[in-house]
Protein backbone atom coordinates (compact mmCIF):
# COMPACT_ATOMS: atom_id res chain seq x y z
CA UNK A 1 0.00 0.00 0.00
CA UNK A 2 2.77 2.29 0.69
CA UNK A 3 2.80 3.41 -2.97
CA UNK A 4 -0.39 4.73 -2.93
CA UNK A 5 0.35 7.56 -0.33
CA UNK A 6 1.00 9.72 -2.91
CA UNK A 7 -2.06 9.35 -4.35
CA UNK A 8 -5.48 11.37 -3.53
CA UNK A 9 -7.70 9.54 -1.01
CA UNK A 10 -10.60 10.00 -3.28
CA UNK A 11 -8.78 7.50 -5.89
CA UNK A 12 -8.04 4.85 -2.72
CA UNK A 13 -9.62 1.74 -3.19
CA UNK A 14 -10.75 0.17 0.03
CA UNK A 15 -9.66 -3.69 -0.23
CA UNK A 16 -11.84 -6.39 1.50
CA UNK A 17 -10.00 -7.27 4.41
CA UNK A 18 -9.73 -3.35 5.15
CA UNK A 19 -13.93 -3.17 4.55
CA UNK A 20 -13.96 -6.36 6.85
CA UNK A 21 -11.77 -4.87 9.54
CA UNK A 22 -13.94 -2.09 9.89
CA UNK A 23 -16.85 -3.77 9.88
CA UNK A 24 -16.15 -6.12 12.72
CA UNK A 25 -14.89 -3.24 14.81
CA UNK A 26 -18.10 -0.82 14.00
CA UNK A 27 -20.70 -4.00 15.02
CA UNK A 28 -18.49 -4.11 18.44
CA UNK A 29 -18.70 -0.47 19.12
CA UNK A 30 -22.64 -0.94 18.57
CA UNK A 31 -22.82 -3.76 21.08
CA UNK A 32 -21.50 -1.72 23.75
CA UNK A 33 -23.76 1.47 24.56
CA UNK A 34 -22.26 5.01 23.79
CA UNK A 35 -20.81 6.12 27.26
CA UNK A 36 -18.55 2.66 27.17
CA UNK A 37 -15.37 3.56 29.08
CA UNK A 38 -12.23 1.73 29.01
CA UNK A 39 -13.34 -0.67 32.18
CA UNK A 40 -16.52 -1.60 29.84
CA UNK A 41 -14.37 -2.87 27.25
CA UNK A 42 -12.25 -4.56 29.89
CA UNK A 43 -15.36 -6.69 30.89
CA UNK A 44 -16.58 -7.00 27.09
CA UNK A 45 -12.88 -8.35 25.95
CA UNK A 46 -12.68 -10.67 28.93
CA UNK A 47 -11.17 -14.09 27.42
CA UNK A 48 -13.18 -17.91 28.12
CA UNK A 49 -11.83 -18.76 32.11
CA UNK A 50 -9.46 -21.82 30.68
CA UNK A 51 -8.02 -19.30 27.74
CA UNK A 52 -6.69 -16.73 30.09
CA UNK A 53 -3.08 -17.32 31.06
CA UNK A 54 -1.91 -16.46 34.95
CA UNK A 55 -1.60 -12.71 34.13
CA UNK A 56 -4.75 -11.97 32.26
CA UNK A 57 -6.64 -14.28 34.77
CA UNK A 58 -5.34 -11.83 37.83
CA UNK A 59 -6.26 -8.81 36.04
CA UNK A 60 -10.01 -10.17 35.36
CA UNK A 61 -10.03 -11.42 38.90
CA UNK A 62 -8.62 -7.54 40.46
CA UNK A 63 -11.45 -6.63 38.50
CA UNK A 64 -14.25 -9.04 39.45
CA UNK A 65 -13.09 -8.39 43.43
CA UNK A 66 -13.51 -4.99 43.19
CA UNK A 67 -16.58 -4.56 40.97
CA UNK A 68 -18.23 -7.10 43.32
CA UNK A 69 -17.46 -5.69 46.33
CA UNK A 70 -18.48 -2.63 45.23
CA UNK A 71 -21.66 -3.61 44.08
CA UNK A 72 -22.11 -6.08 47.39
CA UNK A 73 -20.40 -2.97 49.72
CA UNK A 74 -18.28 -6.13 51.22
CA UNK A 75 -14.81 -6.88 50.89
CA UNK A 76 -15.04 -10.13 48.55
CA UNK A 77 -12.45 -12.51 47.72
CA UNK A 78 -12.58 -14.69 44.66
CA UNK A 79 -9.98 -17.43 44.22
CA UNK A 80 -9.46 -19.35 41.52
CA UNK A 81 -7.82 -22.26 42.91
CA UNK A 82 -6.96 -24.96 40.44
CA UNK A 83 -8.05 -29.20 41.06
CA UNK A 84 -5.40 -30.77 43.22
CA UNK A 85 -3.39 -33.22 40.90
CA UNK A 86 -4.75 -37.22 41.36
CA UNK A 87 -8.20 -36.33 42.78
CA UNK A 88 -11.53 -37.24 41.77
CA UNK A 89 -14.21 -36.12 44.06
CA UNK A 90 -17.21 -38.46 44.90
CA UNK A 91 -19.83 -37.92 47.46
CA UNK A 92 -21.59 -40.94 48.79
CA UNK A 93 -25.39 -40.61 50.51
CA UNK A 94 -26.74 -42.78 53.11
CA UNK A 95 -30.28 -43.29 52.37
CA UNK A 96 -31.16 -45.75 55.63
CA UNK A 97 -29.96 -42.52 57.55
CA UNK A 98 -31.39 -39.57 56.03
CA UNK A 99 -33.89 -37.78 58.12
CA UNK A 100 -35.24 -35.30 55.65
CA UNK A 101 -34.67 -32.50 57.73
CA UNK A 102 -33.53 -30.07 54.96
CA UNK A 103 -30.63 -28.47 57.19
CA UNK A 104 -28.45 -29.19 53.95
CA UNK A 105 -30.89 -27.46 51.49
CA UNK A 106 -30.27 -24.39 53.45
CA UNK A 107 -26.46 -24.76 54.67
CA UNK A 108 -25.74 -25.02 51.10
CA UNK A 109 -27.84 -21.68 50.21
CA UNK A 110 -25.72 -19.65 53.19
CA UNK A 111 -22.36 -21.34 51.64
CA UNK A 112 -23.03 -20.83 47.97
CA UNK A 113 -24.35 -17.31 48.10
CA UNK A 114 -27.74 -18.58 46.50
CA UNK A 115 -30.75 -16.06 46.30
CA UNK A 116 -33.01 -16.18 48.98
CA UNK A 117 -36.22 -15.08 48.28
CA UNK A 118 -36.04 -16.35 44.33
CA UNK A 119 -36.05 -19.91 45.73
CA UNK A 120 -32.37 -21.03 44.41
CA UNK A 121 -32.09 -24.37 46.21
CA UNK A 122 -29.28 -26.31 44.88
CA UNK A 123 -30.56 -29.64 47.20
CA UNK A 124 -33.86 -30.88 46.84
CA UNK A 125 -35.15 -33.41 49.28
CA UNK A 126 -37.44 -35.49 47.59
CA UNK A 127 -39.86 -37.69 50.02
CA UNK A 128 -41.31 -41.18 49.23
CA UNK A 129 -43.92 -43.36 50.84
CA UNK A 130 -42.49 -46.46 51.47
CA UNK A 131 -44.09 -49.49 49.45
CA UNK A 132 -44.82 -47.08 46.53
CA UNK A 133 -42.61 -48.49 43.71
CA UNK A 134 -39.02 -47.96 44.08
CA UNK A 135 -37.68 -44.49 43.39
CA UNK A 136 -40.93 -43.27 41.64
CA UNK A 137 -39.56 -39.82 40.82
CA UNK A 138 -42.46 -38.44 39.22
CA UNK A 139 -44.88 -39.60 41.70
CA UNK A 140 -42.28 -38.02 45.09
CA UNK A 141 -42.45 -35.07 47.32
CA UNK A 142 -40.51 -31.97 47.19
CA UNK A 143 -42.85 -29.91 48.90
CA UNK A 144 -43.91 -31.46 52.35
CA UNK A 145 -44.65 -29.95 55.55
CA UNK A 146 -44.60 -31.88 58.20
CA UNK A 147 -44.12 -30.91 61.93
CA UNK A 148 -41.48 -33.25 62.30
CA UNK A 149 -39.32 -35.53 60.14
CA UNK A 150 -38.63 -38.58 59.64
CA UNK A 151 -42.36 -39.32 59.19
CA UNK A 152 -43.83 -42.66 60.08
CA UNK A 153 -43.77 -44.93 56.66
CA UNK A 154 -41.84 -42.28 54.44
CA UNK A 155 -37.92 -42.38 53.58
CA UNK A 156 -36.58 -39.42 51.92
CA UNK A 157 -34.02 -38.21 48.84
CA UNK A 158 -31.85 -35.34 48.81
CA UNK A 159 -30.89 -34.78 44.77
CA UNK A 160 -28.29 -32.26 43.93
CA UNK A 161 -25.83 -32.11 40.83
CA UNK A 162 -24.76 -35.31 40.47
CA UNK A 163 -21.10 -34.29 38.88
CA UNK A 164 -21.91 -36.54 36.06
CA UNK A 165 -18.85 -38.29 34.09
CA UNK A 166 -20.50 -38.01 30.97
CA UNK A 167 -22.01 -35.00 31.44
CA UNK A 168 -24.73 -34.10 29.29
CA UNK A 169 -25.41 -30.71 30.36
CA UNK A 170 -21.80 -29.95 29.03
CA UNK A 171 -22.74 -31.15 25.62
CA UNK A 172 -25.40 -28.90 25.63
CA UNK A 173 -23.88 -25.62 26.04
CA UNK A 174 -23.33 -23.79 23.30
CA UNK A 175 -21.23 -21.54 24.78
CA UNK A 176 -18.89 -23.31 26.78
CA UNK A 177 -19.52 -21.89 29.44
CA UNK A 178 -19.55 -25.33 31.43
CA UNK A 179 -17.43 -27.88 31.43
CA UNK A 180 -16.01 -30.70 33.84
CA UNK A 181 -12.67 -29.98 35.55
CA UNK A 182 -9.64 -32.03 36.30
CA UNK A 183 -11.23 -33.13 39.66
CA UNK A 184 -14.51 -34.14 38.12
CA UNK A 185 -16.43 -31.04 38.88
CA UNK A 186 -18.74 -29.60 36.51
CA UNK A 187 -18.22 -26.23 36.85
CA UNK A 188 -19.73 -22.70 34.80
CA UNK A 189 -18.35 -19.65 34.26
CA UNK A 190 -20.90 -16.98 35.01
CA UNK A 191 -18.93 -14.28 33.16
CA UNK A 192 -19.40 -16.60 29.73
CA UNK A 193 -23.11 -18.07 30.27
CA UNK A 194 -25.60 -16.67 27.74
CA UNK A 195 -28.29 -17.74 29.97
CA UNK A 196 -30.04 -19.58 27.11
CA UNK A 197 -30.94 -22.90 29.69
CA UNK A 198 -30.23 -25.73 27.28
CA UNK A 199 -28.28 -27.21 30.23
CA UNK A 200 -31.12 -27.10 32.63
CA UNK A 201 -33.03 -29.16 29.48
CA UNK A 202 -30.34 -31.59 29.38
CA UNK A 203 -29.84 -32.44 33.26
CA UNK A 204 -31.75 -35.18 34.40
CA UNK A 205 -31.69 -34.57 37.57
CA UNK A 206 -33.24 -30.99 37.69
CA UNK A 207 -29.81 -29.96 39.32
CA UNK A 208 -29.39 -26.40 37.54
CA UNK A 209 -30.88 -23.56 38.75
CA UNK A 210 -31.66 -20.10 36.75
CA UNK A 211 -31.31 -16.53 37.95
CA UNK A 212 -34.33 -14.90 36.52
CA UNK A 213 -33.56 -11.77 38.83
CA UNK A 214 -30.42 -10.68 40.36
CA UNK A 215 -29.90 -12.84 43.61
CA UNK A 216 -30.99 -11.48 46.55
CA UNK A 217 -28.98 -12.34 49.16
CA UNK A 218 -28.51 -10.23 52.72
CA UNK A 219 -25.59 -8.25 52.77
CA UNK A 220 -24.71 -9.49 56.11
CA UNK A 221 -25.61 -13.09 55.16
CA UNK A 222 -23.18 -12.74 51.90
CA UNK A 223 -20.02 -15.35 51.84
CA UNK A 224 -17.34 -13.62 51.44
CA UNK A 225 -14.83 -16.52 50.61
CA UNK A 226 -15.62 -17.27 46.89
CA UNK A 227 -14.38 -19.33 44.01
CA UNK A 228 -14.88 -18.28 40.04
CA UNK A 229 -16.28 -21.16 39.32
CA UNK A 230 -18.38 -21.88 42.43
CA UNK A 231 -19.94 -19.30 44.92
CA UNK A 232 -19.21 -16.04 44.00
CA UNK A 233 -22.56 -13.73 43.60
CA UNK A 234 -24.04 -14.94 40.35
CA UNK A 235 -25.52 -12.17 38.07
CA UNK A 236 -29.00 -11.68 36.56
CA UNK A 237 -29.39 -14.53 33.59
CA UNK A 238 -27.33 -16.96 34.62
CA UNK A 239 -27.21 -20.34 35.39
CA UNK A 240 -25.79 -22.28 38.37
CA UNK A 241 -25.46 -25.83 40.18
CA UNK A 242 -23.67 -27.53 42.82
CA UNK A 243 -20.00 -27.55 43.10
CA UNK A 244 -19.06 -29.94 46.10
CA UNK A 245 -18.17 -26.47 47.56
CA UNK A 246 -15.59 -26.03 45.06
CA UNK A 247 -14.14 -23.01 47.26
CA UNK A 248 -13.83 -25.70 50.30
CA UNK A 249 -13.35 -28.98 48.62
CA UNK A 250 -9.93 -27.77 46.75
CA UNK A 251 -9.11 -26.60 50.22
CA UNK A 252 -9.66 -29.70 51.89
CA UNK A 253 -12.40 -28.75 53.39
CA UNK A 254 -15.92 -30.87 53.56
CA UNK A 255 -18.66 -29.72 51.57
CA UNK A 256 -20.88 -27.31 53.72
CA UNK A 257 -23.95 -30.28 53.32
CA UNK A 258 -21.58 -33.11 54.84
CA UNK A 259 -20.74 -30.61 57.45
CA UNK A 260 -24.09 -29.82 59.01
CA UNK A 261 -26.15 -33.14 58.39
CA UNK A 262 -27.15 -34.16 61.77
CA UNK A 263 -26.83 -37.68 61.24
CA UNK A 264 -23.94 -37.94 59.31
CA UNK A 265 -25.87 -39.55 56.01
CA UNK A 266 -23.25 -37.39 53.83
CA UNK A 267 -19.80 -38.36 53.09
CA UNK A 268 -17.13 -37.16 50.91
CA UNK A 269 -13.76 -38.09 49.48
CA UNK A 270 -10.85 -38.86 46.64
CA UNK A 271 -12.64 -41.90 44.22
CA UNK A 272 -8.52 -42.19 43.27
CA UNK A 273 -7.50 -42.91 46.97
CA UNK A 274 -8.55 -46.50 47.86
CA UNK A 275 -8.13 -45.96 51.60
CA UNK A 276 -10.96 -43.62 51.68
CA UNK A 277 -14.10 -43.47 53.14
CA UNK A 278 -16.25 -43.04 49.72
CA UNK A 279 -14.27 -45.83 48.42
CA UNK A 280 -14.87 -48.14 51.69
CA UNK A 281 -18.61 -47.41 50.84
CA UNK A 282 -18.60 -48.33 47.07
CA UNK A 283 -17.04 -51.61 48.34
CA UNK A 284 -19.09 -52.62 51.27
CA UNK A 285 -21.92 -51.23 50.94
CA UNK A 286 -25.62 -51.50 48.97
CA UNK A 287 -24.67 -48.80 46.33
CA UNK A 288 -26.55 -47.22 43.71
CA UNK A 289 -26.34 -44.43 41.15
CA UNK A 290 -29.57 -42.36 40.04
CA UNK A 291 -30.64 -43.03 36.57
CA UNK A 292 -27.74 -45.12 35.89
CA UNK A 293 -29.02 -46.28 32.55
CA UNK A 294 -28.81 -42.82 30.71
CA UNK A 295 -24.85 -43.01 30.95
CA UNK A 296 -23.92 -40.48 32.61
CA UNK A 297 -22.12 -42.27 34.99
CA UNK A 298 -22.52 -39.87 38.12
CA UNK A 299 -20.04 -39.55 40.97
CA UNK A 300 -22.82 -38.89 43.30
CA UNK A 301 -23.50 -42.70 45.03
CA UNK A 302 -26.53 -43.32 47.26
CA UNK A 303 -26.06 -45.88 49.63
CA UNK A 304 -27.75 -47.92 52.57
CA UNK A 305 -25.45 -48.60 55.89
CA UNK A 306 -27.60 -51.05 56.96
CA UNK B 1 4.35 -46.47 128.11
CA UNK B 2 3.55 -43.15 126.12
CA UNK B 3 4.78 -45.89 123.16
CA UNK B 4 2.30 -48.15 124.00
CA UNK B 5 -0.23 -46.15 124.49
CA UNK B 6 0.76 -44.45 121.00
CA UNK B 7 0.22 -47.79 119.41
CA UNK B 8 -3.29 -48.89 120.37
CA UNK B 9 -4.29 -45.33 119.31
CA UNK B 10 -2.91 -45.71 115.53
CA UNK B 11 -4.46 -49.01 115.74
CA UNK B 12 -7.77 -48.06 116.79
CA UNK B 13 -7.30 -45.56 113.78
CA UNK B 14 -6.84 -47.41 111.22
CA UNK B 15 -9.30 -50.22 112.31
CA UNK B 16 -12.14 -47.40 112.28
CA UNK B 17 -10.66 -46.66 109.04
CA UNK B 18 -11.38 -49.61 107.65
CA UNK B 19 -14.86 -50.41 109.22
CA UNK B 20 -16.01 -47.21 107.81
CA UNK B 21 -14.16 -46.88 104.08
CA UNK B 22 -14.57 -51.01 103.81
CA UNK B 23 -18.07 -50.90 101.79
CA UNK B 24 -17.45 -48.26 99.88
CA UNK B 25 -14.19 -49.33 98.77
CA UNK B 26 -15.65 -52.95 98.09
CA UNK B 27 -18.20 -50.89 95.59
CA UNK B 28 -15.04 -48.77 94.15
CA UNK B 29 -11.61 -51.14 94.19
CA UNK B 30 -12.71 -53.22 91.46
CA UNK B 31 -10.57 -54.71 89.12
CA UNK B 32 -8.52 -52.17 88.54
CA UNK B 33 -7.03 -53.60 84.95
CA UNK B 34 -7.67 -51.79 82.19
CA UNK B 35 -8.70 -52.72 78.90
CA UNK B 36 -6.40 -52.42 75.63
CA UNK B 37 -7.27 -51.03 72.92
CA UNK B 38 -8.16 -53.63 70.87
CA UNK B 39 -6.76 -52.52 67.33
CA UNK B 40 -4.62 -49.76 66.34
CA UNK B 41 -7.17 -48.66 62.97
CA UNK B 42 -8.75 -46.79 65.46
CA UNK B 43 -9.36 -42.59 64.30
CA UNK B 44 -7.10 -40.38 66.00
CA UNK B 45 -9.00 -37.32 66.73
CA UNK B 46 -12.31 -37.61 68.45
CA UNK B 47 -15.06 -34.61 69.04
CA UNK B 48 -15.33 -34.89 72.92
CA UNK B 49 -18.14 -36.31 74.04
CA UNK B 50 -21.56 -33.65 74.76
CA UNK B 51 -24.42 -33.89 76.93
CA UNK B 52 -24.82 -33.56 80.90
CA UNK B 53 -21.69 -34.63 82.68
CA UNK B 54 -22.92 -32.87 86.12
CA UNK B 55 -22.93 -36.12 87.50
CA UNK B 56 -18.96 -37.13 86.49
CA UNK B 57 -16.81 -38.60 87.98
CA UNK B 58 -19.17 -40.73 89.92
CA UNK B 59 -16.77 -40.93 93.03
CA UNK B 60 -17.72 -37.01 93.55
CA UNK B 61 -20.74 -38.97 95.39
CA UNK B 62 -20.35 -42.75 95.78
CA UNK B 63 -16.91 -42.36 97.33
CA UNK B 64 -19.29 -41.51 100.63
CA UNK B 65 -22.33 -42.96 100.03
CA UNK B 66 -22.39 -46.60 99.21
CA UNK B 67 -24.42 -47.87 95.50
CA UNK B 68 -27.92 -49.35 95.87
CA UNK B 69 -27.54 -52.42 92.94
CA UNK B 70 -31.33 -53.13 93.13
CA UNK B 71 -33.28 -52.73 89.62
CA UNK B 72 -35.75 -50.45 90.43
CA UNK B 73 -37.86 -46.89 89.57
CA UNK B 74 -34.92 -43.85 90.28
CA UNK B 75 -36.51 -41.09 92.10
CA UNK B 76 -34.02 -39.79 94.39
CA UNK B 77 -31.23 -39.46 91.98
CA UNK B 78 -30.97 -39.83 88.40
CA UNK B 79 -34.02 -38.74 87.92
CA UNK B 80 -32.69 -37.56 84.57
CA UNK B 81 -32.09 -41.05 82.90
CA UNK B 82 -34.67 -43.19 81.22
CA UNK B 83 -32.94 -46.45 80.08
CA UNK B 84 -34.62 -47.47 77.25
CA UNK B 85 -31.70 -49.48 75.51
CA UNK B 86 -31.95 -53.39 76.33
CA UNK B 87 -33.90 -52.42 79.24
CA UNK B 88 -35.39 -55.84 80.58
CA UNK B 89 -31.73 -57.21 80.61
CA UNK B 90 -29.78 -54.48 81.81
CA UNK B 91 -29.18 -52.04 84.56
CA UNK B 92 -26.43 -49.22 85.64
CA UNK B 93 -23.93 -51.49 86.64
CA UNK B 94 -23.81 -53.98 83.20
CA UNK B 95 -22.01 -51.15 81.73
CA UNK B 96 -21.03 -48.65 84.92
CA UNK B 97 -18.01 -49.32 87.31
CA UNK B 98 -16.75 -46.32 89.85
CA UNK B 99 -15.54 -43.85 87.39
CA UNK B 100 -15.58 -46.48 84.69
CA UNK B 101 -17.33 -47.90 81.91
CA UNK B 102 -17.40 -51.84 82.15
CA UNK B 103 -17.14 -54.49 79.35
CA UNK B 104 -19.45 -57.34 79.31
CA UNK B 105 -15.95 -59.49 80.49
CA UNK B 106 -15.72 -56.80 83.52
CA UNK B 107 -12.39 -54.83 81.75
CA UNK B 108 -13.06 -51.78 82.35
CA UNK B 109 -12.46 -48.27 79.95
CA UNK B 110 -12.42 -44.62 80.08
CA UNK B 111 -15.22 -42.60 79.71
CA UNK B 112 -13.74 -40.80 76.63
CA UNK B 113 -13.96 -44.63 74.61
CA UNK B 114 -16.92 -45.14 75.20
CA UNK B 115 -16.76 -46.70 71.41
CA UNK B 116 -15.21 -49.36 72.88
CA UNK B 117 -18.19 -50.32 75.09
CA UNK B 118 -20.89 -49.87 72.42
CA UNK B 119 -18.52 -51.88 69.74
CA UNK B 120 -19.19 -55.04 72.29
CA UNK B 121 -22.39 -55.58 70.67
CA UNK B 122 -22.82 -53.14 67.92
CA UNK B 123 -19.85 -54.53 65.90
CA UNK B 124 -20.70 -54.12 62.49
CA UNK B 125 -21.65 -50.17 63.43
CA UNK B 126 -18.40 -50.19 65.24
CA UNK B 127 -16.56 -51.32 62.03
CA UNK B 128 -18.37 -48.77 60.09
CA UNK B 129 -17.88 -46.44 62.23
CA UNK B 130 -13.66 -47.12 62.11
CA UNK B 131 -14.18 -46.53 58.35
CA UNK B 132 -16.00 -42.95 58.56
CA UNK B 133 -19.02 -44.39 56.86
CA UNK B 134 -21.20 -44.92 60.12
CA UNK B 135 -21.71 -41.33 62.39
CA UNK B 136 -20.19 -38.07 60.95
CA UNK B 137 -16.67 -36.87 60.93
CA UNK B 138 -16.07 -33.28 60.52
CA UNK B 139 -13.01 -31.26 59.36
CA UNK B 140 -10.98 -32.17 56.20
CA UNK B 141 -11.69 -34.78 53.72
CA UNK B 142 -7.77 -35.10 53.36
CA UNK B 143 -5.85 -36.10 56.01
CA UNK B 144 -7.29 -36.95 59.76
CA UNK B 145 -10.52 -36.38 60.37
CA UNK B 146 -12.28 -35.43 63.42
CA UNK B 147 -14.75 -38.12 64.44
CA UNK B 148 -17.60 -37.25 66.36
CA UNK B 149 -17.84 -40.68 69.14
CA UNK B 150 -21.23 -42.57 69.75
CA UNK B 151 -22.60 -40.40 72.57
CA UNK B 152 -21.74 -37.23 70.56
CA UNK B 153 -24.79 -37.97 68.52
CA UNK B 154 -26.80 -41.21 71.07
CA UNK B 155 -28.09 -41.20 74.24
CA UNK B 156 -26.62 -44.27 75.79
CA UNK B 157 -29.58 -44.37 77.93
CA UNK B 158 -31.79 -44.18 75.18
CA UNK B 159 -29.81 -44.10 72.05
CA UNK B 160 -32.70 -43.92 69.14
CA UNK B 161 -32.92 -40.39 67.62
CA UNK B 162 -35.60 -38.53 67.88
CA UNK B 163 -37.84 -37.17 65.51
CA UNK B 164 -36.63 -33.04 64.93
CA UNK B 165 -38.55 -30.56 63.24
CA UNK B 166 -37.52 -29.60 59.44
CA UNK B 167 -36.19 -26.86 57.39
CA UNK B 168 -39.53 -25.31 55.77
CA UNK B 169 -40.20 -26.43 52.70
CA UNK B 170 -39.03 -24.42 49.28
CA UNK B 171 -42.18 -22.20 47.95
CA UNK B 172 -43.73 -23.21 44.92
CA UNK B 173 -43.01 -21.47 41.18
CA UNK B 174 -46.25 -19.77 41.85
CA UNK B 175 -45.68 -18.34 45.25
CA UNK B 176 -42.60 -17.08 44.66
CA UNK B 177 -42.67 -13.30 44.07
CA UNK B 178 -39.52 -12.40 42.52
CA UNK B 179 -37.07 -9.54 44.05
CA UNK B 180 -36.90 -7.10 40.83
CA UNK B 181 -33.68 -5.06 41.30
Amino acid sequence: MSQDTNKSPRDRMLDRRMFLKGAVAGLALSALPAGANAYDWEKFLQKHFREMNEAELKKVIERLERETSLEWKKKITISTAKAIPDVKFGYGLDLSRCIGCRRCVYACVKENNQSRANQVHWITVLRFKQGEKWADLENSEKYYSSKLVPEEGAFYMPVQCQQCENPPCVKACPAQATWKEPDGIVVIDYNWCIGCRYCMTACPYGARRFNWAKPDIPQNELNPETHYLGNRPRFKGVVEKCTFCIQRTRLGKLPACVEVCPVGARKFGNLLDPKSEIRYLMSNKRVFRLKEDLNTNPKFYYFFAT
Amino acid sequence: MAKKWMFSLILSLVAGALFYLFPVSFCFAGEEKMAQDPDEDLPKLFIPRSGPAENFPCSKCHKYRPVNREKRKLVLNHTTIELKHAEKNRWCFDCHDGDKLRLPNGELVEYDKPYLLCGQCHGTIFRDWKAGIHGKTVGRWVGDKVFYVCVSCHDPHKPKFKQIEPEKQPLRPTEIKLIKK
